[in-house]
């Protein structure tokens, strides 16, 4: 990169005086602020990313197309895909997912995918283009104040005024993005920015002195931590997406099995513990498994380690745990006492935590926890997942079941949102963290297809499943065309029950089955669908079709769209209604029992 | 809220385009009050402090700071209730003060207070003070008999007070403290 030719101008260092980081380099080779932006994605490791072009952005696309054989873009067909496919390819190979918009309308259609990651903790950079400097704040055409917009969706954000900032901007930005609380970083680029000149100058390091993520655990807190687990019996090891963020897996199992802890993973760490191992309780939560949910509210030790003590997991706070002494490791402090007030915090990393935590506990065999482990495999052989075969109609459930049975859990699944989502938590065994891919915190309908193209080009040739419904598969369904055109093994499973399902579940138990705008009257039929797209397109209308969909569309090579007919009022249980307590966790009723007197909620 | 109490931070953050915006975005997006709010440069030219009065029972407070504190550009959030500290709002107030007995008094207030006077125009006097809050409501309370025309009153600002010094600036000494 060195030019002795191309001397650093003279008042680099004076204009960076605000800058945390100055790396002392030697002169590089001058160049245009779009080939700066994508010298400096390269610098980062960055070989895919996912976007849209347009005008404030046309001299990084012209760079892009020149670099090709460096770095590969994907053109996605609606910007809210490039961002849940940078999503998804950042959660499923642990790397940082970029995505890249033009101003104004690109830009803002970034919004969701940036707050579902700011929610999730997803690392992922997301580059705009901007109007030209002289243009900004003149409502020029396709401006919008992007930076404005994002602040609060976003872990930081930045608006580059000049091409000397950009490299270290870059490296900065994916620097916050994937250390301590991994989140969502936007770099907001106006259009004269990126067509002038200056050497390009890759920082060695970045320093924000304000900016000094806790990692290791206090040693005083992590022994008081130990005692407390060593000498109480009825602990439960509650364990959220920071696990999987942390790299924290197998950190957890040595922990869970050298303490005989029963584990229960949030929506986010499925995949963080053997589903199959004998010490998974399954899912906690609304949608839980009975017994994690018990075990949660029978404890008298709460072992959270990455999770944030969600309102979905929790229920009533005021009624949570309320025997339970809790210890709550989380990387960020301002997620201790934030709903739940804990008895001892411990600030750090997630893996480095749990390490200081096998590390300090005492030699000897792991505990017997007798009682509490007969009270739970009791209540596992009492009150397992259950749902009830309706003759000839697919229960949705079955469908997983099945699938569960053919993989083994061992692609990488992405779900959208709604019931769906809820039985596939409950019934797909994600064999390994990182091949579960959902959103968790925003609940956003149209994550899925995106999230699972994003996840299949991060690892090419490996099929990446989808499970989503007719109402969410609908919200990003374009991205057909995408995974189409990038011959991606993506095998959508649609659970196709004609409604908004989780709405109408709610308008049932809650308002007297006033079934108010969730009805999908079947259209469009997404075998055609997926024809048009020119994916392969399958149906399965009776229970008996089901395997053989399932193992027909697994096998045939490319996209795949499975349109599944179910059982059109099925309902997802275990169910804790929001604002009651564990204790109230409710199952498949056995028979038709009538539906229950509607109640407020919260 | 029966636990509410009133707080002052101080918050050094990193003189950049867009800081205040992220701390003034944080309060309303999680909807925690902002009762007033004074932003100013420091002694180091990359940094700006905050002063921020706000109310919440320990709960809120403890959230407060937390994500306050979690903003990137933010280097230290001084909680001024858990130190010893001294706090200054300024208040400029056009009074009438009209005819020789308004003028009396009013000068009988600014003794009272160690308010002054800014300037004298026909039909009145601005004057001003520097003073806690609850001096200055106190302040206005005694002005209002004499016809207040216009009022203005800063964001309080707080400083903490350093450890005891040997030199007699620790509150007893010759300069002892007014506040």
């Amino acid at each position: 990169m060195s030019n002795a030719s191309s001397p650093r101008p003279a008042d680099a260092p004076e204009s960076n005086d605000r800058r945390t980081t100055r790396a002392v380099e030697p002169v590089g080779e001058t160049m245009r602020g779009a080939r700066i932006l994508v010298e400096s994605l390269i610098k980062e490791g960055v070989d895919i990313m996912f976007g849209y072009p347009g005008g404030a952005i046309l001299h990084v696309y012209d760079e892009l197309h020149k670099q090709a054989s460096r770095i590969s873009h994907i053109l996605v067909r609606h910007e809210q895909g490039a961002a849940h496919a940078a999503e998804g390819y950042a959660r499923s190979t642990g790397k940082v997912g970029v995505c890249m918009a033009t101003s104004g309308p690109g830009a803002t259609n970034l919004v969701t995918g940036l707050t579902n990651a700011m929610m999730d903790s997803t690392p992922i950079v997301a580059i705009t283009g901007q109007v030209a400097t002289k243009f900004i704040g003149n409502d020029a055409f396709q401006e919008a104040d992007i930076v404005g917009i994002t602040r609060p969706c976003t872990k930081y954000n930045y608006l580059v005024k000049d091409v000397k900032d950009l490299a270290e901007t870059i490296k900065e930005a994916f620097y916050i993005a994937r250390s301590g609380r991994p989140g969502p970083v936007l770099v907001d680029i106006p259009k004269d920015i990126t067509a002038n000149e200056y050497p390009f100058i890759w920082p060695e390091s970045i320093d924000i002195p304000s900016y000094k993520p806790t990692v290791k655990g206090h040693p005083l807190q992590v022994k008081k931590a130990v005692d407390l687990i060593t000498k109480t019996e009825k602990v439960i090891l509650y364990i959220g997406g920071g696990v999987v963020n942390a790299g924290a897996a197998p950190e957890i199992l040595e922990l869970a099995e050298r303490l005989n802890l029963p584990v229960t993973p949030t929506l986010m760490a499925l995949g963080a513990f053997p589903p199959g191992h004998a010490q998974a309780l399954g899912m906690l939560g609304m949608h839980g498994t009975y017994t994690a949910n018990i075990a949660m509210h029978e404890a008298e030790l709460i072992v959270n380690i990455g999770a944030r003590f969600d309102d979905r997991v929790t229920g009533a706070v005021e009624h949570f745990a309320r025997k339970a002494q809790k210890i709550h490791v989380d990387v960020d402090p301002s997620s201790v006492n934030k709903s739940v007030k804990v008895d001892l915090p411990i600030v750090g990393d997630a893996k480095v935590v749990t390490r200081q935590l096998i590390d300090a506990l005492p030699p000897g065999p792991p505990p017997e926890r007798t009682a509490w482990w007969n009270r739970l495999r009791d209540l596992q052989k009492n009150h397992p997942l259950r749902f009830r075969e309706k003759g000839d109609v697919i229960m949705p459930q079955r469908v997983l079941v099945e699938l569960a049975d053919i993989t083994k859990g061992r692609h990488i699944c992405a779900t959208d949102v709604g019931q769906h989502q809820m039985w596939a938590a409950q019934y797909y065994p994600a064999d390994s963290p990182r091949k579960w891919l959902t959103s968790g915190g925003l609940g956003t309908m149209g994550y899925g297809l995106p999230a699972a193209m994003g996840a299949a080009m991060g690892h090419p040739g490996e099929t990446v499943l989808c499970i989503s419904g007719d109402g969410s598969f609908q919200m990003c369904i374009q991205e057909l065309a995408t995974c189409v055109h990038e011959g991606l093994n993506v095998k959508i499973i649609i659970l196709n029950n004609n409604f908004l399902g989780m709405v109408r579940q709610w308008q049932e138990l809650f308002y007297s089955r006033r079934y108010s705008e969730v009805g999908m009257k079947y259209f469009p039929d997404f075998v055609k669908i997926a024809e048009a797209y020119g994916a392969t397109g399958l149906r399965a209308e009776k229970p008996s079709e089901v395997r053989a969909v399932l193992e027909k569309g697994l096998s045939t090579p490319g996209t795949v769209v499975m349109d599944v007919i179910v059982s059109k009022e099925a309902n997802v249980y275990p169910m804790m209604p929001a604002g009651a307590a564990h204790y109230e966790i409710q199952e498949e009723p056995l028979d038709d029992a009538p539906a229950p007197e509607p109640r407020e909620l919260a | 809220m029966s636990n509410t109490n009133r707080h002052v931070l101080s918050i050094l953050v990193e003189d950049r385009f867009g800081e205040l915006a992220r701390i003034v975005g944080l309060f309303a997006g999680r909807g925690f009050n902002i009762d007033a709010l004074a932003a100013s440069r420091t002694l180091e030219p990359e940094l700006s402090r905050v002063v921020l009065v706000t109310r919440g029972d320990d709960t809120v407070i403890e959230q407060i700071i937390k994500q306050v504190n979690k903003l990137l550009r933010v280097r230290k959030v001084n909680d001024m209730a858990t130190t010893p500290h001294v706090e200054r709002e300024l208040c400029v107030v056009n009074v009438r003060a009209a005819g020789g007995k308004g003028e009396e008094e009013l000068e009988r207030i600014l003794r009272l207070t160690g308010a002054h006077v800014l300037s004298h125009y026909s039909g009145g006097f601005t004057v001003e003070l520097a003073a806690t809050p609850d001096q200055i409501d106190s302040f206005l309370e005694r002005l209002r008999p004499l016809g207040i025309r216009d009022m203005v009153r800063s964001a309080p600002i707080a400083i903490v007070k350093p450890a005891v010094e040997a030199d007699g600036v620790d509150g007893t000494g010759p300069l002892s403290a007014t506040g």
